[in-house]
């Protein structure tokens, strides 16, 4: 029973608790260059949360033998074999979003949520409990790629998900969904976020 | 011929800017950038990484995975080649200009993480550059994320002094005015 609530709480502290993007901030790059659309982002979130869960449970199985000081390299190349994967079947299965999310594929290698994870949690957990600290920390990222785009798409594009709003799709401002939108989005949510948590501080 | 370099080289600069416009290495754009100092220096390192990477990664792509046709070894194999590359760039600067490794110290292997480096690589490979082509992108990639991150350095030496509201210190007032940068280098954009 207690076993069950520990795998819970590994999967929903990275929703919310340990938020990939919000709180602990890693993985800035794709967090920006590719929220200009819900689309986009669910794809992007969806294909690091395959990376993570597949590089987190392989790292954890090999945790016991590989020696210490050759840690990192090692994990850097589980890491580039399960990007090498995911971008050849993106390529095939997906061309559309391969097209759109670009060189961010194969850039997924250096998102520091992967080997900042490795590091943190499957080098020290058993495999399961990787498996599912991966697809919480999966969530949470996609979920916070999905909430960038969300605003960036209605306000700059006037469609979610590629179908148009009525009134948003009247006069969109094209900047929010060219880069400066996203660093100013971005900002605006973290600060929201933080006056959210001081808030709390000074009510109790 | 030397008119199209200096077009990708101004173009990585000012149109292409790694950092505003197409949003890599933003770790150590917002990490490194509250003071100038440590800018210029991470800037420098940077760029000669950034250089020696197009230039090793070109070798590595027209002369071993093409013609064995390894294409699929790519990202595997460039993340070693830049990692490497780091330590070697990190043993020699120590041996050669031990003042200059001191004053670098940290942000050296910090660089294997930057997405900016493997970025040019992947950009370099993706447009059919030629060794030229790659070293001057490569060299104008490096110079931009410079530019950017000494103009924010500056910026945020002015910020640490003024009155941000609570909730806005720190990160947040540093993406929005990012936001502001990227629009002011927009405004570049029919510069060539």
């Amino acid at each position: 029973m207690k076993n069950n609530a520990n795998l819970l709480n590994e999967l929903t502290k990275g929703i919310w608790k340990e938020n990939p993007i919000f709180v602990i901030s890693l993985g800035l790059c794709p967090t920006i260059a590719v929220t200009s659309s819900m689309t986009n982002a669910i794809g992007m979130g969806l294909a690091s949360m395959f990376v993570l869960v597949c590089s987190n449970l392989i790292i954890s199985l090999i945790r016991n033998i590989v020696p210490n000081a050759v840690r990192i390299p090692s994990f850097i190349v589980v890491i580039a074999t399960f990007v090498t994967i995911l971008d050849k079947l993106v390529q095939a299965y997906m061309p559309a979003l391969s097209a759109s999310l670009g060189i961010f594929i194969p850039l997924i290698v250096v998102n520091c949520i992967i080997l900042g994870r490795a590091e943190a949690f499957a080098c020290k957990n058993s495999p399961i409990a990787s498996i599912f600290d991966g697809i919480g920390m999966g969530l949470g990222f996609t979920i916070a790629l999905s909430l960038i785009a969300f605003f960036r798409e209605l306000l700059g594009d006037g469609a979610l998900l590629g179908y148009k709003i009525p009134f948003f799709a009247d006069a969109p401002a094209l900047i929010m969904i060219m880069p400066p939108g996203g660093f100013i989005v971005f900002g605006l949510l973290i600060a929201l976020k933080r006056n959210y948590d001081l808030k709390g501080k000074f009510t109790k | 011929m030397t008119g199209s370099l200096i077009g990708i080289f101004l173009t990585a600069i000012f149109i292409e800017n790694f950092v505003l416009n197409q949003i890599l290495g933003l770790c150590p754009f917002i990490g490194v950038s509250s003071r100038t100092e440590s800018a210029v220096g991470m800037g420098i390192s940077v760029t000669f990484v950034m250089v020696m990477a197009g230039v090793a990664t070109w070798g590595v792509q027209n002369l071993v995975l093409v013609p064995y046709s390894l294409e699929y070894l790519q990202t595997v194999s460039f993340i070693l080649i830049i990692a490497a590359l780091v330590q070697f760039v990190e043993m020699v600067i120590k041996k050669l200009a031990p003042a200059l490794y001191k004053a670098l110290g940290v942000f050296l292997p910090l660089i294997t993480t930057n997405c900016a480096v493997l970025g040019v690589a992947l950009i370099n490979v993706r447009r059919n550059y030629g060794l030229l082509e790659s070293s001057f992108h490569a060299l104008g990639g490096g110079l931009g994320f410079m530019l950017a991150l000494v103009i924010m350095s500056g910026i945020r030496e002015r910020l640490a002094i003024s009155e941000v509201p609570v909730a806005m210190r720190g990160a947040p007032i540093a993406f929005i005015t990012a936001g502001l940068l990227a629009t002011a280098f927009m405004g570049l954009s029919g510069l060539i």
